[in-house]
């Protein structure tokens, strides 16, 4: 075992540090990430640049091929990119659901003439990609969607609604999964699309959340007519779609951001319990130990599915452990540096100890065990998967779609 | 990077795995424990043959000189099949003793014999309830004999020797190695929760001994319970893994309510959690045996981070394993128990696991302090 780069990696390492040092700023020690900033337009726009300075100089796409103008480059380089990037100031990603997802879901299913159009304006930064596939009515149960497109001349035309959207007030292109034939069973009557945010029919709303922050959107779709040109794989191959993208997003999701092991030790060396700091406590210590074992456990743990990855293997569903247990340490955190406040736990105004990190924190952490598979399905995920048990009973699997009971409206 | 196992070990951890798997089929260790014997001397002898004994001692003693990430596996594979041996106590802890703190002529007077298992030793530190500590050890060396009581020590009665902490006369806590073929030994077995590392209470009596040289203050036991507690880690961590697999297993064949109760969501929420943990665990234990093959200053966080996340996984895996097992699973003869005593056994046996998180954070502290001066 050892901790040192290869002599490629530390190669491009350097190469990498060489490019940031010349292009960005580095953090300060004790910066604070916060996983709940809504982006505003400047965001965006700061976002698209620095996309494009990355794609220029050859640090994006790290899987994309050449003649897409990517890099063609390992996993490791995407990986210690991203270690080193997260070291300095930059602005927000709002990419990933493009470069990450969208496209190399293009590059698998998708037409020569889509590739060409898309795949270069989405690596540098001038084309935003966001997703549309969750709806009220079907969350965690995809496939339920009932959001309805149908052929009409060489157009489809779409109805129904989305939520959920990251982004898609700025995005300029989605990717869209609709039910294109309800009397099937669920999973085979799906079709997937290109869709054109700035089509007639498209209304974006901005969800406000529970913090009051709003980085979700909910995408309303009244006869919006997509050209059959942008659809995705064959009619009723929707599924198939969603799935080889969403096997894309698994490499993309990781850690829920936010106050962590170091920033709950501090505050309990600061704040003082009875007269001596709160870190002499020892209800206090029994929980910072657990926080201290799980991080350290999560940063282990991906180091060694980077080892795997270095030796050329996929990590599978085992990548499920970092957010299950990230989202709900993070929650757990926040709650207890709330609670270490004591009555002042309750101020959140700009005179709150931490700028009130732990409380803005303690009001997206919900949010992070939710969203891009929630606990449970993470659970599940693991138990059939990693332990092979047997999947759960499915009484909707073979019942055609429109059949399915749907409970009240 | 590398942080896996290296192409070697990972080749021995197989052919550890086939090994046991083979000489223990299901209730083998039960029925060895039930002879009232105090070790399988079987098993004992074959282990050594295989050079396991002594993988991390050196060449020059009379070990494969593999290093300590070998070691690390085999505590592991250990766990996961729990034979009745002393191995834990004999090369985790006297072992590892006499090769940290002992002078050379000690060396090779002792470390041939732990490592072909002709020799073999155990540890006394406890001397009563209570966590390890200076003010705790009532036993003293002068003259070069050992006088107190100390209790428990495990596999006390497969041992030859025990490396045994006492106040010498300068006041200072030191290890002191002392023989049971002596004078002014009584060794006691006691009744033990854990069937397959049985305890006992050793009255030394003005018992000849003699000091570990290099062992000359307290600091040396902590070093020692900290390489120890990585190893335990390691062995918590299999036996983690081996109660899981059991409870898989079982889940996966028996039937109830039409399939079988693997399918039931309950069930898989709470295997899943015990993968997690357990995974986890791994990942603190791999970031203990880097540190001890490397000697790191992280070592003390190390071991006590890979001994608390490996302990609590593994009594979670052992408990329930008895549950998922039902009534079965409450009987002499279902082997649970095994697990379930073992993770108890291994979560007191350096120490509570109150100790072990103070530990954790008085070093966290310091090494903060450390960092910011």
């Amino acid at each position: 075992m050892d901790f040192s780069d290869t002599p490629e990696e530390a190669v491009f390492r350097a190469e990498a540090r060489a490019f940031l040092d010349a292009n960005a700023v580095l953090k300060s020690e004790h910066s604070r990430t916060s996983g709940s900033r809504a982006f505003n337009a400047e965001d965006v726009a700061l976002s698209k640049a620095w996309q494009g300075k990355k794609a220029e100089a050859g640090f994006a796409g790290f899987h994309w091929p050449k003649k897409y103008g990517g890099r063609e480059g390992t996993q490791m380089q995407a990986i210690i990119f991203a270690q080193e990037e997260e070291k300095y100031l930059v602005p927000p990603g709002i990419f990933n659901q493009g470069v990450g997802m969208a496209l190399p879901t293009i590059m698998s299913c998708g037409t020569q003439a889509q590739i060409d159009r898309y795949a270069r304006p989405a690596l540098f930064g001038e084309e935003v990609w966001c997703q549309l596939f969750s709806e009220p009515a079907a969350g965690s149960d995809l496939a339920g969607l009932r959001t309805r497109v149908a052929r009409d001349g060489d157009d489809w035309v779409v109805n129904g609604q989305k939520v959920w959207t990251s982004n898609a007030h700025f995005s300029q292109f989605a990717m869209l999964v609709a039910r294109s034939n309800p009397d099937v069973p669920k999973h085979q009557g799906l079709t997937f699309f290109i869709l054109d945010m700035a089509a007639p029919g498209v209304e974006v709303r901005r969800i406000k959340q529970i913090s009051g922050t709003s980085n979700f959107c909910e995408v309303f779709l009244t006869d919006v007519r997509i050209p059959d040109s942008q659809r995705l794989g064959a009619v009723g191959d929707g599924w198939k779609v969603a799935m080889t993208m969403l096997a894309n997003e698994r490499f993309t999701v990781g850690q829920a951001e936010g106050p962590d092991f170091d920033d709950i030790f501090r505050l309990a060396k600061l704040v003082m319990l009875d007269d001596a700091p709160a870190v002499n406590d020892s209800a206090v210590r029994e929980k910072l130990v657990n926080w201290y074992c799980q991080a350290q456990g999560l940063k282990y743990t991906r180091l060694r599915m980077q080892t795997a990855l270095s030796r050329g293997k996929t990590p599978g569903p085992e990548a499920s452990i970092a957010k299950l247990v990230s989202a709900t340490k993070l929650q757990e955190i926040a709650a207890f540096g709330v609670d270490l406040l004591g009555q002042a736990g309750a101020v959140m105004d700009s005179t709150a100890p931490f700028d009130a990190w732990f409380q803005n924190a303690l009001l997206y952490a919900p949010g992070k065990r939710i969203a891009g598979g929630t606990d449970e399905i993470l659970r599940n995920i693991i138990a059939e998967r990693v332990l092979k048990m047997p999947a759960d009973m499915r009484v909707d699997k073979d019942m055609p779609f429109n059949k399915i009971p749907a409970g009240p409206r | 990077m590398n942080f896996e196992f290296s192409d070697d070990v990972t080749a021995m951890r197989e052919e550890v795995n086939r090994f046991l798997t083979k000489r223990l089929p299901v209730g083998a260790v039960r029925r060895q424990i039930e002879t009232g014997d105090a070790f399988d001397r079987e098993l004992w002898p074959a282990l050594a043959g295989m050079g396991w004994l002594g993988v991390a001692i050196p060449e020059a003693y009379g070990g494969a000189g593999l290093g300590h990430e070998a070691l690390c596996m085999i505590a592991e594979e250990l766990g996961r099949a729990l034979p009745f041996v002393p191995f834990s106590s004999s090369i985790f802890l006297a072992a590892q003793a006499i090769l940290e703190f002992g002078s050379e002529a000690q060396k090779q007077k002792y470390l041939p014999g732990l490592a072909d298992g002709s020799l073999i030793g155990t540890f006394a530190l406890a001397e009563g309830a209570g966590d390890p500590s200076p003010s705790a050890v009532g036993t003293a060396f002068a003259n070069g004999q050992l006088t107190g009581r100390k209790l428990p020590v495990f596999d006390a009665a497969a041992a030859d020797f025990a490396v045994v902490a006492a106040r010498s006369g300068t006041g200072e806590i030191g290890l002191f190695i002392a023989g049971f073929d002596g004078p002014g030994i009584t060794r006691e077995n006691l009744a033990s929760l854990d069937l397959g590392r049985p305890a006992a209470a050793i009255i030394f009596t003005a018992a000849p001994a003699e000091p570990l040289p290099q062992a000359g203050d307290w600091s040396a036991v902590a070093r020692l319970l900290d390489q120890a507690a990585i190893l335990f880690a390691f062995e918590a961590v299999g036996g983690a893994q081996g109660a899981a697999a059991m409870a898989l297993d079982y889940a996966k064949s028996r039937y109830a309510f039409g399939r079988p109760i693997a399918a039931l969501q309950a069930l898989k929420h709470k295997l899943a959690d015990i993968y997690v943990a357990t995974e986890l665990a791994r990942s603190n234990a791999y970031f203990g045996a880097w540190a001890l093959e490397a000697n790191a200053p992280e070592l003390a966080a190390a071991a006590a981070a890979a001994r608390v996340s490996a302990n609590d996984a593994f009594f979670e895996a052992a408990k329930e394993n008895i549950q998922i097992h039902g009534g079965m699973g409450f009987t002499w003869e279902s082997d649970c128990h095994l697990y379930y005593r073992r993770a108890k056994q291994l979560s007191g046996n350096l120490g509570s696991a109150r100790y072990w998180r103070n530990r954790l954070i008085d070093r966290l502290i310091t090494q903060n302090q450390t960092e910011a001066a």
